[in-house]
């Protein structure tokens, strides 16, 4: 918490709440700006969120554990999405999903692993299904992968 | 702010510039067509394209452009570059063949031979893209600009008609004149119903209201689609120029696109392409001198998959949780903030300029007697040609599959394709030769659903399928509804417990009268359709359901449950897999068969990967 707490976040979410707020169904755009400045929306963004906007905590709660984006923990550094997207789960992407967390210890689907450096997720289509299986490390895509390059991959982080 | 005069200044000009790339131009200027998107950025486009831009400054070379496009639609060849005037069509190329491509064709006027798509090679002819297989059966109507335009440049979308559909429907149509030619088009819906666009309009433009909407629906969320994101990274402005069209025919003077924020290229392409908009007075008030105004903001979906149901997605922009609610009032009536709101998705927005351009007799021409115009799809899985493609509806499922997608790879044997995304149905080989419209699919146990195509092959579990798609919608499921919400929990429930070789022929039975249930009394077309996956493998693939349960067999031996490993005499006992195994199942003499104790194997597959004689076999 503290790590991402910092003063210039909190400006920058000052700022995001001053360009939405007002505007008609405002809740989510600043609910996306926080996951971005924050790499999540923790309950005490989301408790100040409610006096600022006068929304029920409760009623702000309800919509960030509904959507998938919105995460309540800070995530890894590097957040691994391995795609299970149909046209990648046909083309086993389950084994390249099995492989990455073989090959860094304790990390689960949905967890981030004990140094704080890796989030494993299992993701919905992103699309790139001409490249399947897929794989994504932040920003960084990996196509038409298998089983035995995962270790390479992930040792480049 | 462009004027009427303007426009038609621009288009003339930048057309003569781009018209190359589309039709047969004497000249000597290259344009050097590079696809930019998501996954040829992946395997190295953009170094592709700084490498060209480098090269062709040092080279000191005039008349020669590089432009990044939007999806071509090959993917699997990726990344790809055209050379035109000729259409030249180089696949698979790395950043450093671009100077055998700058040096040899450019410069030397020759083509690289090795470096160009196999197929577009006809004994010593090179065939132009155009006249590739996989585009030659194609007609692009939603995808008419993609891969030729460069999606940044509004100037390029104006050459190629844009915003002429528009100054046409303010300057020449009455709002009624609108609505009746989508209607008589018999445009329908492409993002999953089908239901008539034009209805959809003359319902808004009909239904009371001071205040109206205009939405987007561009929550592409059915794993194996990505078609929207395609149009909006490669077209963006034919989005824009469509709402436009909408809002002034059903009366809305705001639109909204809505984005999953799954897909942040096509979120910055639309957004630069709304600014540009803006600043040339194709959005914002007094549009081409008329009185008619009309705005344009982006709203980001936080994944959740049920948003793409019209109802939970207007609940989204609200702010709420995106939970459906029972219909009717329908949108069109009470809608967005409670006001008659008309909700579009990407694609059916894509074919409005050109019906209104072109007329709905042209675009009525296209097609069978119910489904007019073009789909698109996304071929993807066990396909050769996986990419992007738009076909005449009533086209077969065999020419698309084993025409423009080249057929199954490695030699295996077809064995289904699969429709819709977790809405849809599994159809096999037989029903291969149907006409791909929305009536056939759903008769089929399918349906179009937004356009994701995935074929499966002899090694694809049709259970395990069936239970892919449980999963999807049971993590998907909003839980406002007991059908939705239970029922899909069940059935996953019953397809583990085959698929673990536990079930028994009363849990098929079990299986059917849950899928029943569920279709029959779920609030929304998330929990009325997410028991199709279940219903049409049963239908066509029973003898792999009763495989599992009566004789504790995969036949696809794609369930780890219900696989046997073993060892055939091919081994020639190197002791490798013994001591590969983690749980030390495996045993046997230096130089003799091993042999597997099936009590202690955890069918992890590590003996399979390192043996080097293919000894060890699944059964």
């Amino acid at each position: 918490m503290s790590k991402v707490c910092t003063e210039e976040n909190f400006q920058e979410l000052q700022q995001a709440i001053a360009t939405h707020a007002g505007k008609k169904g405002s809740l989510m755009p600043i609910l996306n700006d926080c996951q971005r400045i924050y790499g999540c929306v923790p309950k005490k963004i989301q408790l100040y969120l409610s006096e600022k906007l006068g929304i029920p905590f409760a009623e702000i709660y309800g919509v960030v554990t509904f959507y998938s984006q919105f995460s309540i923990e800070p995530k890894g550094d590097y957040v691994i999405g391995v795609c299970l997207g149909t046209a990648c789960y046909v083309k086993e992407a389950q084994k390249i999903l099995d492989e990455v967390k073989a090959k860094i210890p304790d990390l689960e689907v949905g967890k981030t692993s004990a140094d704080g450096k890796f989030t494993l997720e299992a993701t919905r289509c992103i699309g790139a299904c001409g490249l399947a299986p897929v794989m994504t490390i932040n920003e960084d895509t990996y196509g038409n992968l298998t089983k035995s390059q995962v270790e390479a991959i992930i040792k480049k982080y | 702010m462009l004027t009427i005069e303007q426009l038609h200044d621009v288009k003339e000009k930048v057309f003569k510039e781009v018209a190359l790339r589309t039709q047969p131009v004497d000249t000597t200027i290259n344009h050097i067509c590079i696809c930019g998107v998501s996954g040829c950025a992946s395997s190295g486009a953009l170094k592709i394209e700084d490498q060209f831009k480098s090269l062709i400054a040092q080279r000191g070379l005039e008349g020669v452009e590089v432009i990044t496009t939007g999806c071509m639609g090959l993917c699997k060849a990726g990344p790809i570059v055209i050379v035109y005037p000729e259409g030249t069509f180089y696949t698979a190329v790395k950043p450093d063949d671009v100077q055998r491509i700058v040096d040899g064709h450019l410069i030397g006027k020759e083509p690289v031979v090795d470096l160009i798509y196999e197929e577009s090679k006809a004994g010593d002819t090179l065939l132009s893209i155009k006249d590739v297989d996989f585009y030659k059966y194609q007609k692009r109507i939603a995808l008419k600009n993609l891969g030729i335009i460069n999606p940044d440049s509004l100037e390029e979308y104006i050459a190629y008609d844009g915003y002429q559909a528009l100054l046409k429907a303010l300057t020449k149509m009455t709002r009624e004149e609108v609505i009746q030619t989508i209607k008589d088009s018999g445009l329908r819906g492409r993002g999953g119903g089908g239901f008539t666009t034009g209805m959809k309009w003359e319902f808004t433009y009909k239904a009371a209201g001071d205040q109206k909407y205009v939405i987007c629906n561009a929550d592409e969320g059915d794993p194996g689609a990505f078609m929207d994101r395609s149009v909006l990274e490669g077209d963006p402005h034919a989005i824009i120029e469509a709402m436009a069209i909408a809002g002034y025919a059903v009366g809305a003077s705001q639109g909204y696109v809505y984005i999953r924020a799954e897909y942040p290229g096509a979120v910055a392409q639309l957004g630069k392409a709304i600014v540009q908009a803006k600043e040339a007075g194709f959005l914002g008030s007094g549009i081409f001198g008329t009185d008619f105004g009309f705005d344009l903001e982006i709203r980001l979906g936080a994944g959740a998959f049920v948003c793409g149901e019209e109802t939970a997605l207007i609940a989204s922009i609200e702010g709420f949780r995106g939970m459906p609610r029972p219909r009717p009032p329908f949108p069109a009536v009470k809608g967005l903030w409670g006001k008659p709101t008309l909700i579009n998705n990407v694609e059916t927005y894509a074919n409005v300029a050109q019906v209104i351009l072109n007329g709905a007799d042209w675009f009525n021409s296209i097609g069978t007697e119910k489904s007019k115009g073009t789909k698109v799809f996304a071929l993807g899985g066990k396909i050769k040609n996986t990419g992007l493609l738009e076909i005449p509806m009533g086209t077969t499922l065999r020419e698309v599959i084993f025409g423009i997608g080249g057929g199954i790879p490695n030699g295996k044997k077809f064995k289904a394709v699969q429709t819709g995304g977790p809405s849809g149905g599994c159809i096999p080989e037989a029903y291969l030769d149907t006409e791909i419209d929305y009536d056939n699919l759903i008769k089929l146990g399918s349906m179009m659903g937004s356009g994701g195509m995935i074929v499966m092959d002899e090694d694809n579990c049709m259970v395990d399928i069936a239970k892919f798609f449980l999963e999807f919608t049971v993590e998907e499921s909003c839980g406002k509804c007991a059908p939705c919400r239970e029922g899909t929990r069940q059935m996953l429930r019953i397809l583990e417990k085959i698929t673990e070789g536990n079930g028994t022929l009363e849990d098929i039975d079990r299986l059917e009268a849950l899928a029943k249930t569920t279709q029959t009394s779920s609030l929304c077309g998330l929990g009325q359709s997410a028991a199709n996956p279940v219903v049409s493998t049963l239908r066509y693939f029973r003898d792999e359901y009763i495989a599992h349960v009566v004789d504790g067999k995969c036949p696809a031996k794609a369930c780890k449950n219900l696989a046997v490993y073993n060892i055939t005499d091919k081994c020639i006992g190197c002791t490798l897999c013994a001591r590969k195994c983690p749980v030390h199942a495996i045993a046997g003499e230096r130089k003799q068969v091993h042999a597997i104790d099936p009590a202690v194997c955890i069918k992890c597959g590590l003996c399979i990967d390192n043996c080097k004689f293919h000894a060890i076999v699944v059964e």
